[in-house]
């Protein structure tokens, strides 16, 4: 049992990154509503890869370390990135179907 | 043995089946949202009435409520560490902060709703309507049992019910917080900031 107990406890970060963290999340939504409301971005092709690339940025900085994916077991790994990937080839799927590729 | 090793329920994984459990939940969560969001998408621009997203969303509001959000993920692992490490006072302060950031999302949530209606779009006003609110629906759905699962665990903290060795309890909570926090990063973006015009 005791080895089962050191397997499944895995250290989780210190307050000093979850607070990093955060700070990083902050500004980077304040970069994200920021870009929004420049004109010379808002209506061009680049603004949905840059705000899509900021918010995967947000999205994989919560679920490694708020989560604790990135010091926990990979089967969690597995059984997270599996379905997501699955439900993203359902988003392309489904937007190439109905032909709704004006991004 | 420890308590927490005796209470355990583990797999030939060295895994606790609970924490398995609920990473396959989490699992099918982001293929419900991922066909929320592609029906969004693709119906996106395609109402031939209004009120249009463009008209009618309120990104500086929403900014806020996606920071208020974000924010009580902070909470929420500060509440996990305090649990983990025996700090009752401090685990029921962050407990209580997570649980109110969350009450004032839905607050949010719920002002950006009435107002909607008040303009004129309903859930069948128009396919924006129809995919925008069932999709936000949702996730203001799974934030309010969020908000109600931290609240028991507010209350057993307050009984001396939640001590380290429950710390995993809190930790599946922290999951499905954290959850609904990455669904609402993607959503933001997606409904708020990327906001498409009518298809040529």
């Amino acid at each position: 049992m005791s080895d089962q107990v050191q397997e499944q406890t895995h250290a989780h970060p210190s307050v000093r990154v979850y607070l990093s963290i955060a700070a990083i999340l902050t500004a980077v939504t304040v970069v994200e509503v920021g870009i929004f409301y420049i004109p010379a971005i808002r209506g061009t092709a680049f603004l949905a890869p840059i705000l899509l690339l900021l918010s995967a940025g947000k999205f994989a900085l919560v679920v490694m370390f708020y989560m604790h994916l990135k010091p926990d077991s990979k089967l969690f790994t597995a059984l997270f990135t599996a379905p997501l990937l699955l439900a993203a080839a359902v988003v392309l799927a489904l937007m190439t179907l109905m032909g709704a590729w004006v991004l | 043995m420890s308590t927490a090793a005796a209470t355990a329920h583990y797999t030939s994984t060295g895994q606790d089946t609970r924490k398995i459990a609920f990473w396959t939940f989490i699992g099918s969560e982001c293929l419900l949202f991922g066909s929320l969001i592609a029906t969004y998408l693709a119906y996106e621009g395609k109402s031939v009435v209004g009120p249009t997203p463009e008209e009618i969303l309120n990104v500086p509001l929403t900014s806020v409520s996606t920071f208020v959000l974000l924010m009580s993920s902070l909470a929420m692992v500060l509440a996990l560490a305090a649990v983990s490490t025996g700090q009752n006072r401090y685990a029921r302060i962050w407990l209580a902060t997570t649980a109110g950031l969350g009450t004032i999302f839905l607050g949010f949530q719920a002002w950006e709703f009435a107002s909607f209606v008040h303009e004129g779009l309903t859930l069948s006003t128009n396919l924006f309507g129809s995919t925008f609110f069932v999709l936000t629906g949702c996730h203001g759905l799974h934030v309010a049992v969020g908000v109600i699962w931290l609240t028991t665990l507010l209350i057993l903290s307050f009984r001396g019910k939640l001590g380290p060795e429950k710390a995993m309890n809190v930790e599946i909570a922290g999951l499905y917080w954290h959850f609904v926090d990455v669904v609402w990063i993607v959503i933001f973006t997606v409904v708020y900031l990327i906001q498409r015009g009518p298809a040529a």
